[in-house]
């Protein structure tokens, strides 16, 4: 399945990424309102880490041996029969923070607005996730390795 | 001669002159020499790709009792030209005979210039003052200088055993003009003009001529500017602004000066293109790129046709996208090339083998050898 | 002293109904004009600072950015423009040479915007380069007077002729001379990648070939400068042709100078010259005197080089350029290179930049003729540069006589350049005059290298589109070819430095 991958040796540290997330995974997908107005309640799935030069975006691996599946109490964590990716149903999720005790990649996150895992979802539907479409400088990069 | 169908005017206005055209070649590859008429028949057959206002005719073997001469075509303006040009002419060389070219009045032609032609022998003198240059190429300067420098003269033709006639008017009409009825050539060209310009001056009707070339085309060279340039770096000055002048001067340059075969003249003037050369083999390969590489100067684009005699027969050449017509035909010793197939059918109803000319690819008509005595 | 005079270029708005306080701004701009306020939470715009590269405004993802000129307007005076005044304040601050980058940027006539070219019509078809053949393949080096042919022993004849040297283009355009050291790596990288891609050739400048070009080198022209930095055997050996570079359009007559601080290991390794020490090239070849001296460098290289690449020379565009360049053809250059007082630089003297050389237009004109005259234009290429921007341009420039045209600007461009002219700070925002490692990673080679290929496909089919038009389906027939060209609106003293006709004019 294709991925996301990021290449830090072109990573800005922008953090438009984070921001295009964010707008993508609000209420009202308009960037100024998204930031105004729901700021308490979306949160981006994309993360840019930064130490001195080097920075690069993470977001969930979607891990073919994915533990937080296996650590998920009820089942809301699973994996997209289609596309493969790993994804939480937030109806059943109880939010007991298992998934983000086993992440090895500390990519899931407490949700904002309410007591559920929020997580990367490749921006289902999308061709292409909004963190890699609106890169500007290509450092993340949605293909298959 | 009214004021604006002179020389001068001509010069004055330099413009290049734009013209689409009828062409006819027709040649005996025996040598059998044969009455202009067939030419006059067959240019006049395309009469509808002229519009009168130029037409000419070039005969090989015409002169055969002063074929060890250079027989110079001349037009002028008016006396004094003609008396200039008779003066600098004798500094180089001895002129052995001196005559009007006979003509026959005709209402549809009108104002005439002073027509002479002039057989010519160089001088032992004029060889040691130009060194190191041929007798032809002496023969290049001195027209040069007539057609550069001498004002109301023009030089119709300066070849051997050949010349070249024409002049304002339909091509039939010209040929009628000239009484080249009267004539025996074992080669001729013919030519019917459709300028875009009025410019009605005689010496720019076709062929032109150059030693033993003479040139008829049809078409425009979109090139000019910078063959007329690269002509120019071999000392070629190009006076009339007309394609049909560079074509001449490329042919002299690259096969007489550079005594370049045929085929790779032609592959200068209208070489193979870039992918093709990538598929030869690679002999044929470096040499087609060492000719487009040194010769680019000399590659005609745009659309002609174009047929060039010589004293030892004729070559005809497309642009190498071929935008322009040219048919080729042969009828036991006779070679025909013209633009449309109606000409060549007009005086050889039956041809052997009739056939259109490749792009880029030249069709040439040979005298066979010994031919003409 | 306090720099209490020097007002602000450029001043930044910023439209506070849009902004969303992403920080996008604070964390590109490298001139530290806008900041954060963890006290306020606010961000602070301060336009001291601004160079007017649009980093910010190009990346803000609201468009709340706007740079506008300062609006601190000074008395009309047509003698004493705002320039004039503040290059006086800076000088009376800083008692220096002022510095400048890029070309020339004062309001001298551009002629290439006062030539027009020609169309077929009726007469003579135009070529549709869709559906017919198009060749805008270009050989770049020393060519014979003539073909010489011999008779094959077996009969039939063969090529006697050995032609030198040559460069094969596909589209007559090459990337102009950046030095790696004035440009990032990864800028050197994207244009020497990109003129593979195209078929084309790119320019070491004065910087060495880093190990990690070595695998384009054959698409690079390795270039000799008055430093001779990163030159040796190898280097020679590598390129595909060798470039003397006598002098810069940019600033004829002066020499080059990279400060230490961008002589960091890499530099340093492929300069050969030490970490941190200033890169400083003398005004002229201190073994070239005089122009028996440059043969001897040319045929120096040659003998280094085996005879098997082309040696071009680089000189500035300057009042005595034909009869220059006529003495670099005779001693034994395969090409010209001609740059006009409008070509870049990393850094020069704004005084020279703006002030000496003249139009390549103009220059070039004067050089083909000479050529020409001398009946020596075919013993080598002429290729020309200075502040070409578009492909109109190119044509032009063939048409007056060029065999090939070098873009340095343009490509910059493409790559994300703003012109703000700041190069020699190397605070470069988009990662291309800059050394600075968290910059240089702003330019990503793939992205540079697609939008540099992009530029000259699209160059490509333009110049297809004006030759067919008229009438022309081989470059080498426009070349040199200004019966194509006309002038608009210049004087009788112009059109003639041009060698060509009014528009209006027949042919």
């Amino acid at each position: 399945m294709k991925r996301i991958f990021a290449r830090e040796e072109y990573c800005l540290g922008c953090r438009l990424c984070e921001i295009h997330c964010l707008v993508k995974h609000s209420k009202s997908k308009r960037i100024i309102k998204a930031f105004r107005r729901e700021q308490d309640t979306a949160a981006p799935a994309c993360r840019v880490e930064e130490s001195g030069r080097v920075s690069f975006a993470l977001q969930c691996r979607h891990c073919e041996d994915a533990r937080c599946i296996e650590a998920c109490i009820t089942g809301a964590m699973h994996r997209d029969p289609t596309t493969g990716a790993v994804i939480c149903d937030t109806e059943r999720c109880v939010g007991c923070w298992s998934c983000i005790m086993v992440c090895p990649a500390g990519a899931v996150e407490r949700g904002r607005s309410r007591q559920v895992a929020s997580k990367c979802d490749l921006c289902m539907g999308e061709d292409t996730p909004v963190c890699v479409m609106h890169c500007p400088n290509e450092a993340l990069v949605y293909e298959e390795r | 001669m009214t004021p604006e169908t002179t020389k001068a005017a001509y010069v004055r206005r330099g413009e290049k002159d734009m013209s689409g055209c009828a062409i006819v070649g027709v040649m005996s590859e025996a040598g059998r020499r044969f009455p202009g008429d067939i030419a006059i028949r067959a240019i006049g057959a395309m009469h509808e790709r002229s519009n009168g206002l130029g037409g000419g005719f070039a005969a090989y073997g015409i002169y055969p009792d002063r074929s060890d001469q250079y027989a110079f075509h001349i037009m002028f303006d008016h006396p004094g030209a003609e008396e200039a040009t008779r003066a600098y002419v004798e500094r180089h060389c001895v002129i052995v005979q001196d005559e009007a070219i006979p003509t026959r009045a005709l209402e549809v032609i009108g104002p005439r210039p002073i027509l002479q032609r002039y057989f010519i022998d160089l001088r032992p003198k004029a060889r040691e003052r130009y060194y190191g240059l041929t007798e032809e190429d002496i023969v290049v300067r001195i027209v040069m200088h007539i057609n550069c420098e001498i004002e109301g003269a023009f030089v119709l033709s300066s070849g051997k055993n050949m010349g070249v006639f024409k002049g304002v008017g339909y091509p039939e009409d010209i040929g009628r003009f000239f009484r080249l009825d009267e004539y025996e050539a074992y080669s001729w060209l013919a030519h019917g003009r459709f300028p875009t310009n009025t410019t009605g001056w005689w010496g720019g009707a076709h062929p032109f001529g150059l030693l033993d070339w003479a040139v008829v085309h049809n078409g425009e060279v979109s090139s000019y500017g910078i063959n007329r340039r690269y002509l120019e770096n071999y000392g070629y000055h190009c006076a009339l602004h007309t394609d049909t002048e560079v074509i001449a001067y490329l042919f002299d340059l690259l096969m007489r000066q550079q005594s370049l075969p045929l085929e790779i003249a032609a592959m200068a003037m209208a070489a193979p293109f870039w992918s093709r050369i990538e598929r030869m083999g690679e002999e044929a390969r470096e040499l087609a790129r060492t000719v487009r590489i040194v010769c680019g100067g000399a590659l005609l684009n745009g659309p002609f046709s174009i047929v060039v005699g010589h004293r030892g027969g004729m070559i005809g050449l497309n642009d190498r996208t071929k935008l322009r017509p040219m048919v080729v035909a042969r009828h036991d010793d006779l070679f025909f090339i013209a633009s449309e197939e109606a000409a060549v059918r007009t005086v050889c109803p039956t041809p052997d083998h009739v056939w259109h000319a490749e792009g880029g690819v030249p069709i040439v008509g040979a005298l066979k050898e010994q031919a003409v005595a | 002293m306090r720099k209490w005079l020097t007002q602000p270029d450029f001043i930044v708005e910023r439209d506070v109904a849009r902004c969303i306080g992403c920080r996008v701004c604070v964390r590109q701009c490298a001139n530290a004009v806008h900041s954060y306020d963890d006290e306020d939470g606010t961000i602070l715009s301060e336009s001291d600072a601004c160079v007017g590269c649009h980093r910010c405004a190009t990346l803000c993802p609201t468009g709340a950015i706007a740079v506008k000129r300062a609006p601190l307007e000074f008395r009309d005076n047509a003698n004493w423009t705002a320039r004039a005044i503040r290059n006086v304040y800076k000088q009376a601050e800083g008692g220096g040479v002022l510095l400048a980058a890029m070309g020339n940027d004062q309001p001298f006539p551009i002629y290439w915007d006062r030539m027009l070219l020609n169309a077929a019509q009726v007469t003579n078809p135009s070529i549709d380069p869709l559906r017919e053949p198009m060749e805008l393949t270009t050989h770049l080096g020393r060519t014979p007077d003539r073909v010489e042919i011999e008779p094959r022993p077996g009969g039939g004849v063969r090529l006697k002729t050995r032609l030198g040297p040559q460069l094969k283009l596909d589209i007559p355009v090459m990337f102009s001379a950046m030095s790696y050291g004035s440009i990032s790596l990864n800028a050197s990288i994207a244009l020497a990648r990109a003129a593979r891609a195209a078929g084309t050739y790119a320019n070491t400048g004065e910087g060495g070939l880093h190990r990690s070009i070595h695998p384009y080198a054959d698409n690079m022209i390795v270039q000799v400068a008055s430093g001779r930095f990163g030159v040796d055997a190898d280097y020679l050996n590598r390129g595909a042709a060798v470039e003397i570079k006598i002098g810069q359009g940019a600033k004829p007559g002066i020499g080059g100078h990279l400060p230490g601080e961008k002589v960091d290991a890499e530099v340093s390794l492929t300069r050969m010259i030490p970490e941190g020490t200033d890169a400083l090239s003398p005004a002229p070849h201190h073994d070239i005197y005089s122009i028996e001296d440059l043969k001897q460098l040319v045929f120096a290289i040659k003998e280094s080089t085996r005879y098997e690449k082309p040696v071009f020379v680089k000189i500035a565009a300057v009042h005595n350029v034909a009869a220059i360049a006529s003495g670099c053809v005779h001693a034994g250059a395969d090409g010209v290179v001609i740059d006009g007082f409008r070509g870049g630089t990393g850094a020069a003297p704004q005084a020279i930049r703006d002030h000496v050389g003249i139009p390549i237009e103009l220059a070039l004109a004067a050089v083909d003729t000479r050529l020409r005259e001398e009946g020596i234009r075919n013993h080598a290429s002429i290729i020309v540069a200075g502040g070409f921007r578009s492909s109109a341009d190119i044509v032009k420039a063939v048409a007056i006589g060029a065999d090939a045209v070098y873009v340095a600007t343009a490509a910059l461009v493409a790559m994300g350049c703003h012109l703000c002219q700041k190069c020699h700070t190397g605070r470069c925002n988009w990662g291309i005059a800059t050394q600075d490692p968290v910059l240089t990673k702003r330019l990503n080679p793939d992205v540079a290298i697609r939008r540099l290929t992009n530029l000259l496909r699209g160059w490509s089919h333009e110049i297809k589109e004006m030759l067919g038009g008229m009438g022309i389906n081989a470059i080498e027939s426009l070349r040199g070819n200004r019966e194509h060209l006309r002038g608009l609106g210049l004087t009788s003293g112009e059109l003639q430095a041009l060698g060509i006709k009014h528009a209006g004019v027949g042919a």
